[in-house]
C-alpha cells in the first residue's frame, strides 16, 4: 500500500510550505499532493511555486500531483484551473467537474478527487474510460461499502487504485461564503487573507463546548481529526491501494511514520500519536456518524 | 421562464398545478431522490395519478432521482429511472455520473436535467455534462453571485434553472457531508439533511435545547422563535463568541431578481419544498405566478407586490430572507 500527502488545506505563509516540503521530500510517503484546493484568494504561492516544490519532491522520488480547486466560481478561477491542468508536467487531481472537463478534452490522464462523488461502479467506469488514473473515496463512505464497491470494480475490469482519506480533518463542505472572515466580519472581498492566522483552522464549538467542525476560510472541515491507522491492515486486505494523510501545521513527521509502521504490520500497541491534541474519529469507516470514535472508550 | 414547484404529495402537486406551476418535481417513497422523509413522496400509481392531472392541463412533470446510488443498491436507482421513463415522466433530475450515463443510454428520449446535488458552478462544468450525458438543463447551485451567474448563462450549453425561493443551502450542494458527520445520514447517501430522527428537543432550565445526533446546536431564551436544528443554521462559539457562525435561520427570496434573471435568459425558476405542506405549496406557488405573469407583461417596471414580500416572508424560516448568494455582499 502506498501513503500520500493530500494538500494542504489551510492557507500558509510561503515559509511553511517551503518548510513542510523540505522535510516532506523524506518521508516515507510515495505521492504528495500540491496546491491550493480551498480559495482562490490566498495568493501566497504562484503555479510557478508549487511547479518549484513539485520538481524537488519528484527528484526525492514522488510521484507529484497538483491537486485543483474544489469550488469554481469566477471566470478567473476558471483561468487558475486552465494553467494548472496544462501545467505540462505534473498529473491533476480533478476536485471539480470543470476540472474534469478540461483534462478530458485535453486528453489528459487524471486523478478523481474525492468531492467528485464516486459512490459506485458505474460512475469509476464513466471516468475510467476517459483516463481517470486513481480514484478517491467520498469521505463519508463506510468501509463495507467500500468492499462491496472494490469487489464489483473488480469484477468488471476496473483496475485503478483506490484510494482514502485516512487521516486528518475531514473536508466536509464548500461555501460561496467565507467563515473566517466572517467571524472577523471582514467582507470576503476585503478578508485581509485572515485564513493565515490559522495553520489548523478555526475550532467551532457547540455552546457545550464539544468540538463540532473546523472553519478553514470557505471550507468547512470535521471539527475531530479523522484517524484510521489501526484500519491500514484492513483496507490492505480489502485492496486499497493509497492511505491519504491531510497535512498538519505540527507533528506531521510523526503521523507519516505511525502509517507507515501501520502499513508494515509494526504499529505499537501503544498510541504514538497521543501528543496531538486535536480528538480522534474514525465513524464514517464503521458505518456511524462521522465524528464518532470506535477508541474513544481506550484514550 | 417557467415556474417549478415542489410536490411532497399527490395534493400539493394538484395545488401547485392549480395555482400555475408549468412544472411540478417529485420523487419516489425511498433514497432514490434528495428528499426522503416519512410520509412524503410517491408510489407509482400516485405518480401516475399525478402526472395525468399534470398532462391534462399542459404542465410538465419532472422526477427527481438526484442522490448517489450507494455500492449495494445500484438496481434501486435504476429502477427509478425505468419507472420515471415508463410513467411518461417529462424530465429526470440526476445527479451522479453513472446514472446520467445509464439513462443516456437506455433512455436517450427521456429529457436529462442535472440537479443542484451535481454542483456545477461553471461553464466548463456544464459542458462536462453535456457533452458526456447530453443534459437538456442544470439545476445552478445557490453559492453563485448574480455576476457569476450571469456569466455561465452567457456561455452555457444548456438551460438553466435557478432556485428562486425557499430553504437557504450555503454550502455547494452535493458535496456538503455536514449531515453525516453528525447523524450518519446525508443528502448524497440518503436523501437528508439533518434527519428528524436524529433531532432532539428539551426543555431545560437554561433554555429550550435542540439537538442533532446528540450534539448541541441551538439554545432559546424565553421568547426567542426556535427553529428545526438544520445544522447550519446552529449558534456555535468561536474563539469565545456565540453566534450564527455559518448562517442565521433564513430563506432565500430572488423576487426582486426577476427582471435580471429573465434578461439572463434564465430558463427557469425553482421553488424549493418538497417537504412543505400542499397549502405551502399552493401559496407560494399563487404569488410567484402572479408575479412572472408582471414580470412578462412589463418585465422595465416590474416591481413586486409589497403584500407578495410580507406573505413570502411569513412563509420563511425564521420569518427573514436573503437574495443569498446572488448578493456579493453576503459572502
Amino acid at each position: 500500500m502506498q501513503l500520500s500527502l493530500g494538500p494542504v488545506l489551510f492557507y500558509w505563509t510561503r515559509e511553511r510550505y517551503a518548510d513542510f516540503y523540505r522535510d516532506a521530500a523524506d518521508w516515507p510517503v510515495e505521492i504528495i499532493y500540491l496546491g491550493e484546493t480551498v480559495c482562490s484568494r490566498r495568493r501566497d504561492m504562484k503555479l510557478d511555486d508549487w511547479l518549484g516544490i513539485g520538481r524537488e519532491l519528484a527528484q526525492s522520488g514522488k510521484q507529484v500531483v497538483l491537486s485543483s480547486q474544489t469550488l469554481i466560481e469566477s471566470e478567473a478561477d476558471l483561468r487558475g484551473l486552465r494553467k494548472l491542468c496544462a501545467n505540462g508536467e505534473f498529473l491533476v487531481e480533478a476536485n471539480d467537474q470543470s476540472a474534469l472537463q478540461l483534462l478530458i478534452e485535453a486528453n489528459l490522464p487524471f486523478i478523481a478527487g474525492a468531492s467528485l462523488n464516486l459512490y459506485n461502479p458505474a460512475a469509476i467506469g464513466v471516468l475510467a474510460k476517459a483516463g481517470m488514473q486513481r480514484w478517491n473515496a467520498p469521505v463519508e463512505m463506510p468501509r463495507d461499502d467500500l468492499a462491496t464497491l472494490l469487489d464489483e470494480c473488480a469484477r468488471e475490469g476496473l483496475e485503478q487504485p483506490c484510494e482514502v482519506f485516512a487521516y486528518g480533518h475531514l473536508p466536509l463542505a464548500w461555501s460561496a461564503r467565507c467563515f473566517t472572515a466572517r467571524r472577523h466580519q471582514y467582507p470576503k472581498d476585503r478578508c485581509q487573507f485572515v485564513c493565515q492566522q490559522y495553520p489548523e483552522g478555526l475550532a467551532l464549538r457547540s455552546q457545550e463546548a464539544k468540538g463540532v467542525f473546523t472553519l478553514n476560510g470557505t471550507q468547512t472541515l470535521s471539527g475531530a481529526c479523522q484517524d484510521l491507522r489501526r484500519e491500514i491492515p484492513d483496507m490492505q486486505s480489502m485492496g486499497v491501494g493509497v492511505a491519504r494523510l491531510s497535512p498538519r501545521a505540527n507533528a506531521m513527521a510523526e503521523v507519516v511514520h505511525a502509517f507507515d509502521q501501520a502499513r508494515r504490520g509494526e504499529l505499537p500497541p501503544a498510541d504514538p500519536l497521543a501528543l496531538i491534541e486535536a480528538e480522534m474519529c474514525d465513524g464514517y469507516w464503521h458505518g456511524r456518524p462521522g465524528m464518532d470514535n470506535s477508541h474513544a472508550t481506550i484514550s | 421562464m417557467e415556474l417549478v414547484c415542489p410536490a411532497g404529495n399527490l395534493p400539493a402537486l394538484k395545488r401547485a398545478v392549480d395555482e400555475g406551476a408549468d412544472a411540478v418535481y417529485f420523487g419516489f417513497q425511498n433514497a432514490t431522490n434528495a428528499r426522503q422523509f416519512a410520509g412524503l413522496n410517491f408510489t407509482d400509481k400516485r405518480a401516475r395519478e399525478g402526472i395525468a392531472y399534470a398532462h391534462s392541463r399542459g404542465k410538465r412533470v419532472f422526477c427527481a432521482i438526484n442522490t448517489y446510488p450507494q455500492p449495494a443498491g445500484w438496481s434501486q436507482w435504476t429502477s427509478a429511472v425505468d419507472q420515471a421513463a415508463d410513467l411518461g415522466a417529462d424530465a429526470v433530475i440526476m445527479a451522479d455520473l453513472g446514472l446520467l450515463d445509464y439513462a443516456a443510454r437506455r433512455h436517450p428520449d427521456l429529457a436529462r436535467h442535472l440537479s443542484v446535488q451535481g454542483s456545477a458552478t461553471s461553464h466548463e462544468a456544464l459542458r462536462f455534462y453535456h457533452e458526456h450525458f447530453g443534459i437538456k438543463r442544470a439545476v445552478l447551485p445557490r453559492v453563485l453571485s448574480m455576476t457569476q451567474v450571469r456569466d455561465l448563462a452567457r456561455q452555457s450549453p444548456v438551460e438553466l434553472e435557478v432556485f428562486a425561493f425557499g430553504s437557504l443551502c450555503i454550502m455547494a450542494e452535493g458535496r456538503c457531508y455536514l449531515s453525516s458527520y453528525l447523524t450518519g445520514e446525508s443528502p448524497n447517501t440518503r436523501g437528508v439533511c439533518s434527519p428528524a430522527s436524529h433531532v432532539r428537543w428539551e426543555e431545560t432550565p437554561q433554555g429550550l435545547e435542540s439537538r442533532l445526533g446528540g450534539v448541541l446546536i441551538d439554545r432559546y431564551g424565553e421568547g426567542e422563535r426556535a427553529g428545526y436544528p438544520t445544522l447550519c443554521k446552529g449558534r456555535f462559539e468561536v474563539e469565545g463568541e456565540t453566534y450564527h457562525a455559518i448562517e442565521e435561520p433564513t430563506s432565500l427570496n430572488t423576487l426582486d431578481l426577476l427582471p435580471e434573471l429573465k434578461a439572463l435568459g434564465i430558463s427557469a425558476v425553482k421553488i424549493e419544498g418538497r417537504q412543505r405542506s400542499p397549502a405551502y405549496v399552493s401559496k407560494v406557488a399563487g404569488i410567484w405566478r402572479q408575479a412572472l405573469d408582471r414580470l412578462d407583461s412589463n418585465p422595465e417596471r416590474f416591481q413586486p407586490e409589497p403584500s407578495w414580500q410580507a406573505d413570502l416572508g411569513e412563509l420563511s424560516e425564521g420569518a427573514t430572507t436573503t437574495l443569498g448568494a446572488y448578493e456579493r455582499r453576503w459572502k
